[in-house]
C-alpha cells in the first residue's frame, strides 16, 4: 500500500543550489558575460532564438549561459519567457529579396548575377582541430574588395523567367496566416503553418528527416537553386501613424531548394520547390526545413505517400523538441502510484500463474 | 498590411524615415545626442515603455503568402511634449529606456525648434549604418569566387 506523501523540498532547493555552484564552475577562471557568448558562440544563440521562435540574441545567451550549454533546456527557458509577455502585433512580411547579404551561393548556376558569395563559412575548411585557438592569438582582419555593382537577384527567377518553376507559393487573398501559438494543431495543415511548426522544429530532427528523402525515403531530387544569409527589416503597421516603421533589423537564413517536375494535362513540367527561412545563421536548418517542406507537399503533387518525412501528421507532431522533451523527460517524474499499480497487477498475475503451474502437482499429491 | 503598399505623401515618408532610423540608432547615440539639448524637454509619458512581442512574418517561397515565422522583442513608448507634439518609439529587444529616447526624438523632430538637429542627428545615424553596411559588403566581396576555365590539353 502506497500513502501519498509530500516532501522533498529541502532536497530540491540543495539541487539547485548545487546546480548554480556547478554552472559557475570553478571561480578561479572568470565568468564567461553574455556579451561574450553572443559574440563568440553566436551559432549557438541562433539556434536557440530559432527553435525557441523568439529572436533576442541576448536573452538567448542568457538562457544558453543559464542551461549551462544545454540547447533545448535554454530553447525552453527562452519559450516559457515568450509567454510572459504580451502581443503587440504582426509584422509586415520581411522582404528576403532586398537582403543585407553576408553570404550567398547557388548550386544550380555558375555564373549568376552577384556573384557566389562564400562570406563567413565552413565550407571548404579540413575539420582539423585548431590549436592555435587554444591560446587567444591574435586574428586577422577580414579582407574588403570592391562589391559588384549589379544586384543579388533571387536565384530562382531566372528560372521563373522562362516558366521553368513553380510560383513562390500563393494561398488565397483572404487567408489569414495560421499561428501554432495561438490555435491547436488540426491536421491537414496548409503550408503557412507547417512552415511556422517546421521553423521552429528541432534542428536534428529536421536534418535526419531531409537526409531520409536524400536516401530514398521519398526521393525529390533537391538542388540547392540559392542559400542566402543575411539581414532583413522588420517593419510594423502603426495605426496611430497609417503606415509600417522599422524596428529594425535581424538575421535570417533562407533556402531555396528546387526539386524534380512536376507536370500535367493542365500545366506543363516545370521543377517544384522547398522553402526554409530561419531565424539567425543556420544554414543546415534552413535547408532540411526545405527539403521537409518539399517532402509535405507530397499530396499537393499527388505523390505515393510512404515515407516517414512525407507524413505531417507525424513530422509536425514530433519536431517540436520543447513538447518532445517534455513528454520524455517526464518519465523520470514521480510515478510512485502509478508504478504501485502496476507492480500489484503484475504480482497477481504471477500468483494466478504460479497456482496453475502447481495445480497438476496438487492433483497428483490427492491421487 | 494595406498601409505598407499604399502612396505616403512626402510628410510621411519623412516621418516614416525618421522613425525608422531612431529605431536604428543604438542607446548610446540617443544617450548622447540627449545630452546636447539644453534640457530634457519637458513631456509625458503616454505609454510605456512596455516590452512585448511582435510576430516576424515571412512569405513562402520568399515571395507568396505571408507565414508565421517566430516573434521578436520589441519595445515600445508614445510620449507628448508639453508643446503638444505626440512621438513613437518601437525599437527591437527589451530595451525600454531606448523605446523612450525614440519617442522623445520622434516628437522633437516635429517639432519647429529642435526638427533640423533632430533630422541632423538621424542624417548621422544613417550614415553611420551605411558605413557599416558597406563595409560589410566590401568584406563579403572578398569571399566572392572567381571561377577561371582549366586549359584542357586536347587541342
Amino acid at each position: 500500500m502506497y500513502v501519498a506523501v509530500k516532501g522533498g523540498e529541502a532536497a530540491i532547493a540543495n539541487a539547485h543550489r548545487l546546480l548554480a555552484d556547478r554552472r559557475r564552475g570553478d571561480r578561479s577562471l572568470p565568468a564567461i558575460s553574455i556579451d561574450q557568448i553572443v559574440a563568440q558562440l553566436g551559432l549557438a544563440v541562433d539556434r536557440v532564438m530559432a527553435e525557441a521562435s523568439l529572436y533576442d540574441r541576448a536573452l538567448a545567451a542568457l538562457a544558453v549561459r543559464q542551461a549551462r550549454g544545454d540547447m533545448i533546456e535554454a530553447i525552453f527557458i527562452l519559450r516559457a519567457y515568450r509567454t510572459t509577455l504580451p502581443r503587440f502585433g504582426s509584422s509586415v512580411p520581411v522582404d528576403t529579396a532586398v537582403m543585407q547579404i553576408e553570404r550567398r551561393v547557388s548550386a544550380t548556376y555558375k555564373d549568376l548575377p552577384g556573384g557566389q558569395l562564400l562570406g563567413p563559412t565552413f565550407d571548404y575548411t579540413h575539420r582539423l582541430l585548431d590549436p592555435s585557438l587554444l591560446s587567444d592569438e591574435e586574428i586577422d582582419g577580414p579582407l574588403e574588395k570592391e562589391p559588384l555593382s549589379e544586384p543579388l537577384i533571387r536565384v530562382l527567377d531566372i528560372l521563373a523567367g522562362e516558366g521553368l518553376i513553380e510560383e513562390d507559393g500563393d494561398l488565397p487573398q483572404d487567408h489569414i496566416p495560421g499561428d501554432l501559438t495561438r490555435e491547436p494543431l488540426e491536421f491537414p495543415l496548409e503550408r503557412d503553418l507547417r512552415l511556422q511548426a517546421l521553423a521552429r522544429g528541432d534542428e536534428g530532427f529536421l536534418l535526419s528527416l531531409a537526409y531520409s528523402t536524400q536516401r530514398g525515403y521519398a526521393r525529390t531530387h533537391p538542388f540547392v537553386g540559392e542559400v542566402r544569409i543575411g539581414e532583413v527589416e522588420v517593419e510594423l503597421d502603426l495605426p496611430e501613424l497609417g503606415f509600417a516603421v522599422s524596428l529594425g533589423r535581424i538575421q535570417v537564413t533562407e533556402c531555396q531548394m528546387v526539386n524534380q517536375f512536376k507536370g500535367s494535362a493542365k500545366s506543363p513540367p516545370q521543377f517544384t520547390r522547398g522553402y526554409g527561412l530561419v531565424f539567425g545563421q543556420s544554414e543546415r536548418k534552413a535547408m532540411a526545413m526545405s527539403l521537409v517542406d518539399r517532402a509535405l507537399r507530397a499530396e499537393e503533387f499527388g505523390e505515393d505517400i510512404v515515407a516517414p518525412a512525407q507524413d505531417e501528421e507525424f513530422v509536425i507532431s514530433h519536431s517540436d523538441n520543447v513538447q518532445a522533451t517534455g513528454f520524455v523527460e517526464h518519465l523520470k517524474l514521480p510515478h510512485y502510484v502509478d508504478f504501485q499499480a502496476e507492480l500489484d497487477l503484475v504480482r497477481r498475475m504471477r500468483a494466478e500463474y504460479d497456482k496453475k503451474q502447481a495445480a497438476p502437482e496438487l492433483r497428483e499429491a490427492a491421487e | 498590411m494595406e498601409t505598407n503598399t499604399q502612396e505616403l505623401n512626402s510628410v510621411q515618408n519623412a516621418r516614416k524615415r525618421m522613425i525608422s532610423l531612431l529605431a536604428k540608432a543604438t542607446r548610446q547615440e540617443l544617450e548622447t545626442e540627449l545630452l546636447t539639448l539644453d534640457a530634457t524637454p519637458s513631456h509625458d509619458v503616454v505609454r510605456g515603455p512596455e516590452t512585448g512581442l511582435v510576430m516576424v512574418r515571412g512569405k513562402i517561397g520568399g515571395g507568396g503568402a505571408p507565414f508565421n515565422l517566430g516573434e521578436a522583442t520589441v519595445s515600445r513608448a508614445t510620449i507628448q511634449l508639453a508643446s503638444g507634439e505626440v512621438g513613437h518609439g518601437q525599437v527591437l529587444g527589451t530595451d525600454g529606456r531606448k523605446a523612450l529616447l525614440a519617442a522623445l526624438f520622434d516628437a522633437l523632430g516635429q517639432e519647429e525648434r529642435h526638427a533640423s538637429s533632430v533630422a541632423a542627428f538621424v542624417d548621422r545615424v544613417e550614415a553611420r549604418i551605411s558605413n557599416e553596411d558597406r563595409k560589410r559588403a566590401e568584406q563579403t566581396a572578398a569571399t566572392r569566387v572567381d571561377f577561371f576555365t582549366m586549359v584542357r590539353g586536347d587541342d
